[in-house]
């Protein structure tokens, strides 16, 4: 069973055939979540969470499809382990739209035709996320850059380095909500 | 999915607890710090483990720090991301700096630290595959098998040593801070290379790379280049740092290390030799750069033709050399 640690946020697990018991902070919200050990994020948020935005590509650390934030920085979820994640600041995809609709960069992807089947879109989101943070203007160059470790298939990336510009032109308009 | 295989999770706070646990488990505990290797490695089960000890939690294991000298200590935790960005080491080791930003992908480097980059276990197209990729052939002598597929007559295993921080660590004269469970010591990076695809690392399995310290480089300048198919992802293919420290127009001191074509990073001595108490001008660049390609050995078991490999061993020294001399 699950062995917390005293302060909670380093938990170990002494059986491997039994589930870890631990609370996860995911979206800004801590989730009570039981889970086999050797489990990673992404299984967690895919099949014990029920959070399937999080999509599953290669599994090795090779196409960025997985991309979620951790503590405001862009991680692997296929190479993070589950219990790995307890303590930190996860952020998926399904908590970048608000209440008032789609988060800027998903209305700029949508606008652009930056998606077309979709599936490495979750992960160019929260990468573009984490980049607008730290610089909400970016050059192209650091756009591809930052953007380099997503693989996507069907765009070209034309549209996905032209969406993350008008998304930043929007968000640092004046009177942007983000 | 390709799952990863049950295993015991443990997460100290401290080296000493680390490594006690791996004296008392054995070779079947494994520490794990970014997972970018090791999770790969063990979804795909070429390395096996049952029980794990995470070092994101280990206390004082990350970060860099300099020294009023100008030596930097870089803790084995220390992401790839945050050595990258770090305006310290940048300035005092460039090569490392330099070499580490072309490590993989930026959300890899998030995650992935210098201690892993520096025991990356060695590659072959004929074990970083999966599991009934390799049943196929009938496994290779690395893991579950008694082949070399690369040279079937071979009685050892030819995987590459493909880490970009080596070459360069090596060329700006690190020392590697290992603790064991009674002791630790200091060696240099170039020691912990063994020429075997398998025991590719000198260190011992109770061991572990508790940090990097790169000594003060003077008016030494340095430098790394790789070759890879895309301008992102690829581990090296081939790759050459150069340390060059010169006294008036002559080359004082040069190192030329070269990876991504044998399993251990190679140091191409007779290539300095060549270049110290000289004048780099071009004829001297050429001879070292062709110097430095002969003990190069690539075999066909990476991305690219292997020969193409040899030839880009003397074309990027030549560039390397050019750079720091112009």
């Amino acid at each position: 069973m699950t062995v917390a640690s005293e302060d909670g946020a380093r938990p170990t697990a002494d059986d491997p055939r039994r589930k870890a018991h631990v609370i996860l902070r995911v979206n800004g919200e801590d989730h009570e979540v039981a889970f086999l050990p050797h489990k990673t994020l992404l299984e967690v948020l895919r099949e014990d969470m029920g959070l399937t935005g999080t999509k599953h590509g290669c599994e090795l650390g090779e196409c960025g499809t997985c991309t979620v934030l951790v503590d405001g920085e862009p991680q692997l979820s296929c190479l993070l382990l589950g219990l790995q994640s307890v303590g930190r600041d996860i952020e998926t995809v399904e908590g970048m739209a608000g209440a008032d609709g789609l988060h800027p960069l998903q209305q700029a992807f949508a606008e652009l035709g930056a998606a077309q089947c979709g599936y490495c879109t979750p992960g160019f989101l929260l990468t573009a996320e984490a980049l607008l943070r730290n610089d909400p203007q970016p050059s192209r160059e650091r756009i591809v850059e930052e953007l380099s470790g997503n693989l996507c298939r069907c765009t070209g990336y034309l549209k996905i380095y032209e969406a993350v510009e008008q998304a930043a032109a929007a968000r640092t308009a004046p009177g942007a909500g983000r | 999915m390709m799952r990863l295989p049950p295993f015991r999770w443990h997460a100290p706070k401290d080296l000493a607890e680390v490594v006690r646990i791996l004296a008392g488990e054995g070779p079947a505990a494994r520490v794990v710090a970014g997972g970018t290797d090791l999770f790969p490695n063990m979804k795909r089960r070429h390395q096996k483990a049952s029980t794990l000890v995470g070092l994101a939690g280990v206390e004082g294991f990350s970060g860099v720090t300099s020294t009023p000298e100008g030596d930097v200590v870089i803790g084995a935790g220390t992401t790839l991301r945050a050595l990258e960005r770090d305006a310290a080491a940048a300035r005092l080791a460039p090569a490392l700096v330099e070499a580490v930003a072309t490590i993989s992908t930026p959300v890899l480097r998030n995650m992935g630290t210098i201690g892993g980059n520096v025991c990356l276990d060695t590659r072959c197209n004929y074990y970083n595959q999966t599991w009934e990729w390799r049943r196929a052939i009938d496994f290779c002598m690395k893991c579950d098998g008694t082949t070399c597929w690369v040279a079937p007559s071979s009685p050892r295993c030819w995987a590459v040593n493909s880490s970009d921080g080596v070459p360069a660590l090596i060329a700006l004269g690190a020392r590697a801070r290992l603790v064991g469970p009674d002791d630790e010591r200091e060696v240099p990076v170039g020691d912990l290379f063994r020429d075997d695809g398998i025991e590719y690392l000198a260190k011992r399995p109770d061991e572990v790379l508790a940090s990097l310290i790169v000594p003060a480089q003077g008016d030494a300048v340095s430098t790394y280049r790789k070759v890879r198919r895309r301008g992102a992802f690829d581990f090296p293919v081939a790759g050459v740092a150069v340390r060059l420290r010169r006294d008036g127009d002559r080359v004082a001191e040069v190192a030329i290390v070269v990876n991504g074509v044998g399993s251990s990073p190679i140091r191409c001595t007779a290539a300095e030799e060549l270049l110290v108490g000289e004048v780099p001008d071009a004829d001297r660049i050429a001879a070292a750069a062709a110097a430095a390609w002969k003990p190069a050995r690539p075999l066909d078991n990476t991305d690219h033709e292997h020969s193409w490999r040899k030839r880009m061993v003397r074309v990027e020294t030549k560039r390397a050399l050019e750079a720091l001399t112009a």
